[in-house]
């Protein structure tokens, strides 16, 4: 297993690379540039500002630059807000988009495993139809539509939550999580109820109840074990929809987070932020998906490295 | 299609096999959610497709009319202004602008599902070719092909995207729906691959495989003509479900203001102009939502009843 973990974090740096180049070249090759806005810098001050930059070197030597940049983990000045690096971005939007996204997906555990386990145990039976048409409902409501209508319902109307803004952990993220984790809630509880389906039918749970052990302990002790896998396994690519969903809840209720830097990074083609976002996320899910793979396989017996 | 007819010694009296796709449409028409869901989806389509011309006949607006003309205003005696109202006239009132909102809807229907059908389309053409080749090729070119989409997975293609229509999004509308529909396809054709490769490798040491290779048959026609098509079921119910998992993205994109560009509109645009009105117009922001949710509902059980007909193993009747 330690081969496997290590084989793994080599292939890391690599794809975080051709990601970040990926990226830079989408950059590159598209036409104008941060400066070419509605309104042009006079072209003496553009080109001091170029030369600043190290904007005005062959495309291979800032190529060579930006990827150095990257392995060593300071991707440099952004553009747009002068005078603050990268980082110092970085590290005020992560632990918003962290505490969120985490949040969100603690609460989806919290709410979709009791819901799919009931919905597989009482198959086809009331509770079932209920928590699965509720899954359904979470899958087609677009975050984009349940946000405001909650803060609608609850901020403007009965005005016992904040509407927006980011004030540390507190009132101002309930709504957010809550909207964000709707779509998880969903997926897991679907998840978790045909993992259950499929493992309540197997050999090992029918051995547990004939030795007489109580139905909980059948539940909880031996069937709750493999019914987790699907969701282990969906919960890697689960952490990449996480980050991609936040920005748009980032958006709607303006909280100062990863997704909302990067949307405002594309807008104002700033390009240090945007590679800088970019590895970050990347980084990030290759070492979640990893994290997963490694609690696969201590979860489920039968997995070999 | 693969139609098991048995063989029968009385050839007078054929025996009527039924074919897989036979069965299952019957088991769909058996599902009252699914037949409900495909009559939401067909009613859908219609409206948006014949809605705007009736609209249009009807009342004079269209989706980008801003009535500025004081006569023409004056001449619908409900309408109270710019900002929105509502009046039999404007049965989901008005937008900021004056526009109607119902025809903003039907036309942001006819986008949103026409970038929910061309993308899923997309993806389905690549999918298929890769995860078939795959799967046929086998050995090390599958194991080489297979790593390729492992990697992939990993990759924040949102934020790619993002990037792509950032940078390349362009002015004129048509070219920006084009973008989309590449960006979101090859975004969604990941699974499909791994879907069609696990069939054409259940597929592919069958007799008839066989039959076609000892005829001479060359490798693309035997996967074209004689693996694709029998690999079509869970193809057909995994396409049906990324329908609304494409047109929520396309919502997403436009919300944040990268898809679709004015004077047309998705359901995810006609949300980002709702959500800016949405203490005063609330309506601004439901109408389009909530037609846009019920849609995804729709497509979501059909996509659901589709799998279990296609699929013995997750049944729900014993």
């Amino acid at each position: 297993m330690r081969r496997f973990i290590l084989r793994r974090l080599l292939v890391t740096l690599p794809m975080v690379l051709a990601v970040v180049s990926i990226t830079w070249g989408l950059i590159r090759l598209a036409p104008g540039n941060f400066y070419t806005g509605e309104k042009p810098l006079p072209p003496a001050i553009e080109r001091n500002l170029r030369e600043k930059y190290g904007l005005d070197r062959p495309w291979y030597v800032q190529y060579g630059r930006m990827l150095g940049n990257v392995v060593q983990g300071d991707f440099g000045v952004s553009l747009r807000y002068a005078g603050t690096s990268v980082n110092s971005i970085l590290s005020s939007a992560v632990p918003v988009s962290a505490a969120l996204g985490g949040l969100a997906y603690l609460l989806a555990l919290l709410i979709g495993i009791p819901a799919g386990t009931f919905a597989a145990v009482r198959q086809n039976a009331a509770p079932d139809h209920l928590s699965m048409a509720m899954a359904m409902i979470g899958l087609s409501v677009p975050s984009f539509v349940l946000g405001p209508t909650l803060v609608l319902w609850l901020a403007l109307t009965w005005f016992v939550l904040p509407p927006a803004r980011w004030e540390g952990f507190g009132a101002h993220l309930v709504l957010p999580t809550v909207t964000l984790s709707a779509i998880y809630v969903a997926y897991i509880a679907r998840l978790i109820r045909a993992g259950m389906l499929e493992v309540l039918r197997s050999n090992y749970i029918r051995t547990a109840r004939a030795k007489g052990l109580p139905e909980w302990r059948v539940l909880l002790g031996h069937a709750m074990r493999g019914g987790l896998l699907p969701v282990l396994s969906f919960s890697g690519p689960a952490l990449a929809m996480l980050l991609t969903g936040t920005v748009v809840v980032e958006r709607i209720f303006a909280l100062p987070g990863l997704g909302n830097y990067f949307i405002n990074a594309n807008l104002n083609r700033d390009e240090p932020l945007i590679i800088g976002i970019v590895a970050f996320t990347s980084i990030t899910i290759l070492v979640l998906n990893l994290v997963v793979d490694v609690a696969y396989g201590l979860l489920d017996p039968r997995v070999r490295y | 299609m693969r139609t098991e007819t048995r063989p029968t010694a009385a050839a007078d009296e054929p025996i009527q096999g039924t074919s897989l796709w036979s069965d299952a449409w019957k088991r769909v028409r058996r599902n009252r959610a699914a037949v409900a869901s495909l009559a939401v989806v067909a009613a859908m389509v219609a409206a948006s497709l014949i809605g705007p011309p009736i609209i249009e006949v009807s009342t004079g607006y269209t989706y980008d009319l801003i009535p500025t003309d004081r006569a023409l205003v004056r001449s619908f005696a409900p309408f109270r202004g710019p900002g929105g109202s509502w009046s039999a006239l404007h049965p989901m009132g008005t937008d900021i602008a004056g526009r109607d909102l119902l025809a903003r809807v039907l036309l942001g229907g006819r986008i949103s599902l026409m970038v929910g059908l061309i993308s899923t389309l997309v993806s389905l053409v690549l999918g298929t070719a890769y995860g078939a080749t795959a799967g046929y090729l086998g050995g090390r070119a599958d194991e080489v092909l297979m790593r390729i989409v492992d990697v992939l997975y990993a990759i924040p293609y949102m934020m790619i995207v993002i990037v792509l229509l950032a940078f390349f999004g362009s002015r004129s509308p048509l070219a920006q729906l084009v973008l989309l529909f590449v960006a979101l396809g090859s975004v969604s054709w990941l699974t499909m691959a791994r879907i069609v490769r696990g069939q054409v490798i259940s597929l592919k040491n069958q007799e008839f495989v066989l039959a076609a290779r000892a005829n001479g048959v060359r490798p693309v026609a035997v996967i074209a003509r004689h693996l694709v098509p029998n690999a079509l079921g869970p193809v057909i119910v995994y396409a049906t479900l990324t329908i609304p998992s494409v047109m929520l993205l396309e919502a997403f994109l436009s919300f944040l203001g990268l898809g679709v560009q004015a004077p047309l509109a998705s359901w995810g645009s006609l949300a980002a102009d709702g959500v800016q009105t949405i203490a005063v117009f609330p309506w601004q922001l439901l109408c389009p939502g909530i037609t846009m949710a019920v849609t995804l509902l729709a497509l979501n059980f059909l996509g659901d009843g589709l799998r279990d007909a296609f699929d013995p193993r997750g049944r729900r009747s014993p």
